[in-house]
């Protein structure tokens, strides 16, 4: 606006319409901003590279490098095409198995965890005490929720569909209550009207508002999961990455391209569905 | 009018061929194809999906149940944390905190030229924006703690290993989103600068910088956000932050200190949380 009444006082003062080099002579300058977070930038980055040192490679760091540069371009073909259980199309047959469990049983879990959170349906106080529960649910990473469950029920793949149907309850209760907030209530209205019974209420009313987003929620978690399945196995609960993490440090670099590449081709395919499907949800195919 | 009673013409898939459409003739003549339910055929996949992932895993309800009350105890001592242990936790909080800033700002920068090859709109030579984009998606699909665990081999353990591995984490997200953002912007001033005798980098500088600016900031706060707390257990493999911490509480039982550490976490990624989302809004 200030910037407006300038030029029109020096269109006054010289007495005609300025050209487009003479606006672009007089274009707002945000230097100053700029620098204001060039400077924050700079300041962070000092204060965190003061703590982080490059110490230099371990002795064995190069011939690491070059291992998995090796393994990745030269995988262990009889592993990456074996069909016995510790061959890559059965750990990644479970690891997918590990992610579909945790993502039903999570979705199922959210469904009274997003009513009780939402502030169309539950009064305010039960609300906010639900919302800082699934807010703690969230914070704690899903390695530790493993390692805890790890404690009470033994490692393995059952481990691993329990730490994520947990882990899950935080994001997919978060999304569903974004949509059962954006319910529309003029239908109930209008339902009402007609003479429903509450039951047909919910079933032509609100059920068929909820389902689209319901499940494109689910398939995006379930999208989220299978990548946080490769790396649950790590501390024991099942899947690709006990195995990957056991030829890492054991340096059988050929086993270990078989499974990044297992992994790669698993994330990159589950991702494309993912992505096609819940496209196809969002406008209503 | 012979076209008066034809049915209205919907897409056939192949689901259509084999049940066919219910045909409901309407009061005035009019007849429509209603299509079958997609329900049956869902369901059944979803049972066969859940009956093969229940083999796979061996996972048994029955067990979680009788196990519960053990978990419930543990999360209680959780709930009750030790405040003794605060000052050990600063240290390494602090460790976590830096990694995510240095690695995000690492990976955010490298993450720009990458993202404005791979954005169709700027750069027409279509192999080099698939390749790009392939090398993105397939950066994408490593899991962090793999990447953590590979750099702590390389790298020794430490900070260091973790910063590279926030780094190539953030340069694969960033990338991602912000060329599906530059794809969205107004060529217009571009081509008008063009009309006017700009050559294209004064074009590119002038007209779309200023739009590109504000969605790349936003990306990468929203990815600092992440990051705060991926970094927070790549400890665990070695790679240094909380996760060590975390890691040798579990290991020794002591659930009220992992409490601590946790509830520190907490306050952390909420407060940081918080923060980004204010200057997020500040910049749409």
């Amino acid at each position: 606006m200030e910037k407006k009444n300038i030029i029109e006082e020096i269109e006054q003062t010289l007495d005609k319409k300025l050209t487009v080099a003479e606006m672009y002579a007089n274009r707002p300058r945000k230097w100053v901003l700029y620098l204001a977070i060039v400077l924050l930038i700079v300041v962070m980055v000092g204060w965190s590279a003061s703590d982080i040192k490059f110490t230099g490679l371990t002795v064995t760091g190069t011939e690491v490098a070059k291992g998995v540069l090796h393994g990745v371009f030269s995988p262990d073909k009889a592993l990456l095409f074996g069909t016995s259980d510790t061959d890559v199309p059965y750990l990644l047959l479970q690891t997918i198995a590990i992610a579909v469990l945790g993502t039903l049983i999570g979705a199922v879990l959210a469904i009274p965890f997003a009513f009780l959170a939402s502030f169309n349906i539950m009064p305010k106080p039960v609300a906010y005490a639900v919302r800082v529960l699934i807010l703690m649910i969230r914070t704690i990473p899903s390695i530790v929720w493993a390692l805890m469950w790890i404690r009470v029920t033994g490692p393995g793949a059952a481990c691993g569909v329990i730490t994520q149907s947990i882990c899950s309850i935080g994001m997919i209760s978060k999304m569903y209550i974004t949509a059962i907030e954006d319910l529309d209530t003029h239908i109930l209205e209008s339902l009402d009207a007609m003479g429903c019974t509450p039951f047909q209420k919910i079933r032509y009313g609100v059920i068929p508002q909820l389902t689209a987003s319901f499940i494109s929620t689910t398939i995006y978690r379930f999208d989220i999961n299978l990548k946080d399945a490769t790396t649950l196995g790590i501390v024991g609960a099942g899947g690709i990455g006990a195995s990957l993490v056991q030829c890492l440090n054991s340096r059988r670099w050929a086993m270990v391209g078989a499974f990044v590449w297992g992994l790669m081709v698993l994330v990159l395919i589950i991702e494309l569905i993912s992505t096609r499907i819940r496209r196809k949800l969002a406008h209503g195919a | 009018m012979e076209n008066e009673n034809s049915p209205v013409i919907i897409k056939e898939t192949l689901y259509d061929k084999i049940f066919k459409p219910q045909r409901i003739t309407l009061a005035n003549g009019h007849s429509v194809l209603r299509r079958r339910s997609r329900a049956p055929l869902i369901i059944i996949l979803l049972a066969a999906a859940i009956y093969l992932s229940l083999i796979m895993t061996g996972f048994d309800i029955g067990t979680v149940i009788n196990k519960f009350s053990k978990m419930l105890d543990l999360l209680k001592k959780i709930l009750q944390p030790d405040w003794s242990f605060f000052p050990k936790v600063i240290s390494p909080l602090f460790d976590t905190i830096k990694m995510s800033i240095l690695g995000t700002v690492i990976g955010c920068a490298l993450a720009l030229p990458i993202a404005i090859l791979s954005s169709s709109n700027i750069n027409h030579g279509v192999v080099i924006v698939s390749i790009c984009r392939f090398i993105l998606a397939l950066i994408r699909t490593l899991p962090t703690l793999i990447i953590a665990l590979v750099c702590a081999l390389i790298f020794s353990l430490g900070t260091f290993s973790g910063t590279v591995a926030i780094a190539i984490f953030t340069f694969g997200i960033v990338a991602k989103m912000l060329f599906e953002s530059i794809e969205t912007i107004d060529m217009g001033p571009f081509e008008a600068m063009e009309a006017l005798g700009a050559n294209k980098f004064q074009a590119f500088w002038s007209a779309c910088v200023p739009q590109i600016l504000p969605v790349y900031l936003s990306h990468s706060l929203y990815c600092f956000e992440m990051n705060v707390r991926a970094s927070a257990i790549l400890g665990y493999v070695g790679a240094g932050g909380l996760g060590i911490t975390i890691n040798e509480r579990i290991g020794w039982r002591d659930y009220n200190s992992l409490g601590m550490v946790l509830l520190s976490l907490f306050v952390v990624v909420v407060a940081i949380d918080f923060f980004s989302e204010y200057l997020r809004k500040k910049l749409s």
